[in-house]
């Protein structure tokens, strides 16, 4: 008789804790080892812009900020809304602590394209295509995290803020495709699963190293704000009584 | 017996939710007063130079609009919530999606409709010329159901809570920014001599991608918040 695989083993809140206080530090150390490598390889190693001088070096933070942005919303949208269709409370958990991270990461890469535009566009910020539905998806991270932070209920807040999460995310493809949709300032993508990417090679891996080093910090703040949610949330629960850190 | 049809059921939720506003017309003159004072402070506020007022009035008027559209959605439930009609309505045979789309319908008869009908004196006030004022009631006319129904969807998520219309309109004014964008770019379109077919016929598509979608939706929402 084979042994069978629980699948949803770390499903319960009980189970994941510890799981998730072990996992977060390697994912920190993770993001500091990627995040040395590409300003490393951002700032020491690639060249000078043919048309951009050395101002270009702000795409190392904006790009991997913006990337992270539009992956961010739409693994909140999914985690809420798999907690909304199985009435799982990790999953709903787990959206709202990916949310503060995810409009973190649209407030930098706004504010990071903004000091960028200046010097590149002449102006600080400009209505085009991307620009609007990027500050639209700043304002449904902060509409998902109001509308939790003003119903009182636990499993109502999750539900409802399952819904607007999920009605958002058509947002998402609107900012990733509106370079090709529309005519705008911001530039075309370079970066294609399908073609070879029209940048140099170095730029192209210190803006990699960069994505990564920001989805490890994703996931590790992810997991401790998970945590501290589950702790707030099932703070009646006899396992937490049991922690050691609980103990006097 | 079989208990009413589909059609008798929508008929009465929406005649219902229509002579109420019929008898309480404050509610619905608030709303249009409130849309014509919003957009005569712009001029007011930018000063009364045509050239400029006619190139931001169809702006001007599609923000008026979508804010009062926004102040009303408040009333969409609210009434029904507190006296128990809406339980009653989550409870019934007929499919919850239907009767929210026969209340959204004519919320927007009460509240939408007159909006449109009174644009046009608002397009005065801007100078606007006989196009630029036929494409904005097109616009109008498409995008007015849109905002009731995405609305219907915010309306339903902040049944009940505290700080119910600033919550209300932080969801849902993302939401309304296509259509805000599509229905001015319109007018604009036609007065720079593009043709406002392409802006008309996304908003269209808005229309009915709301249609299909937006009373689902809000019917979710009304059982998260009911139960």
């Amino acid at each position: 008789m084979t042994a069978r695989i629980n699948w949803l083993k770390y499903a319960s809140p009980a189970t994941f804790y510890p799981l998730a206080g072990k996992l977060a530090p390697w994912f920190f150390v993770a993001a500091a080892l990627f995040t040395v490598a590409g300003i490393y390889v951002g700032f020491f190693v690639a060249p000078t812009d043919a048309q951009q001088g050395d101002a270009y070096r702000i795409i190392f933070i904006h790009v991997a900020s913006a990337w992270m942005s539009m992956f961010l919303y739409i693994i909140m949208a999914f985690w809420a809304g798999v907690g909304l269709a199985f009435n799982t409370r990790l999953s709903s958990m787990m959206a709202s602590a990916v949310a503060p991270t995810g409009a973190l990461m649209t407030f930098i890469a706004l504010w990071t394209g903004a000091l960028w535009g200046k010097p590149m566009w002449g102006a600080w910020w400009v209505w085009d295509a991307r620009l609007t539905s990027e500050l639209i998806l700043l304002f449904l991270y902060l509409g998902f995290m109001s509308l939790q932070a003003a119903i009182d209920d636990p499993r109502r807040a999750d539900k409802a803020g399952a819904v607007i999460a999920l009605v958002g995310v058509v947002n998402v493809p609107i900012i990733y495709f509106s370079v090709k949709w529309w005519n705008t300032l911001h530039q075309g993508a370079s970066v294609s699963l399908t073609r070879s990417p029209s940048m140099a090679a170095t730029m192209l891996l210190g803006m990699l190293l960069m994505a990564l080093g920001f989805w490890m910090y994703s996931i590790g703040t992810s997991l401790l704000r998970a945590r501290c949610i589950i702790l707030e949330r099932e703070r009646k629960s006899e396992w937490i009584g049991q922690l050691r850190e609980l103990r006097p | 017996m079989s208990g009413p049809g589909l059609l008798d059921t929508v008929r009465c939720v929406a005649g219902r939710d229509l002579l109420a506003a019929l008898r309480r017309r404050a509610d619905v003159v608030t709303t249009l007063i409130f849309f014509v004072i919003v957009a005569s402070l712009f001029p007011l506020g930018v000063g009364p130079e045509t050239a400029l007022l006619r190139m931001l009035g169809p702006g001007v008027v599609w923000v008026a609009a979508l804010l009062a559209s926004m102040l009303a959605l408040g009333r969409l439930f609210a009434s029904d919530h507190a006296d128990g009609t809406l339980e009653q309505l989550t409870l019934a045979p007929q499919p919850l999606t239907i009767l929210v789309l026969a209340k959204i319908a004519a919320h927007w008869l009460a509240t939408g409709l007159p909006l449109v009908v009174v644009a046009p004196l608002l397009g005065f006030q801007f100078d606007l010329g006989a196009d630029a004022l036929s494409i904005l009631l097109a616009s109008l006319l498409l995008g007015t159901p849109t905002l009731s129904l995405i609305g219907a969807i915010g309306a339903a998520l902040t049944l009940g809570l505290r700080g119910g219309g600033a919550l209300l309109s932080l969801l849902v004014l993302p939401l309304y920014v296509p259509v805000l964008i599509f229905g001015a770019g319109a007018v604009e379109a036609s007065a720079a001599g593009l043709g406002a077919a392409a802006h008309l016929s996304l908003l269209g598509a808005l229309l009915l991608i709301a249609l299909v979608f937006a009373p689902w939706a809000t019917a979710v929402a009304l059982r998260i918040a009911v139960e």
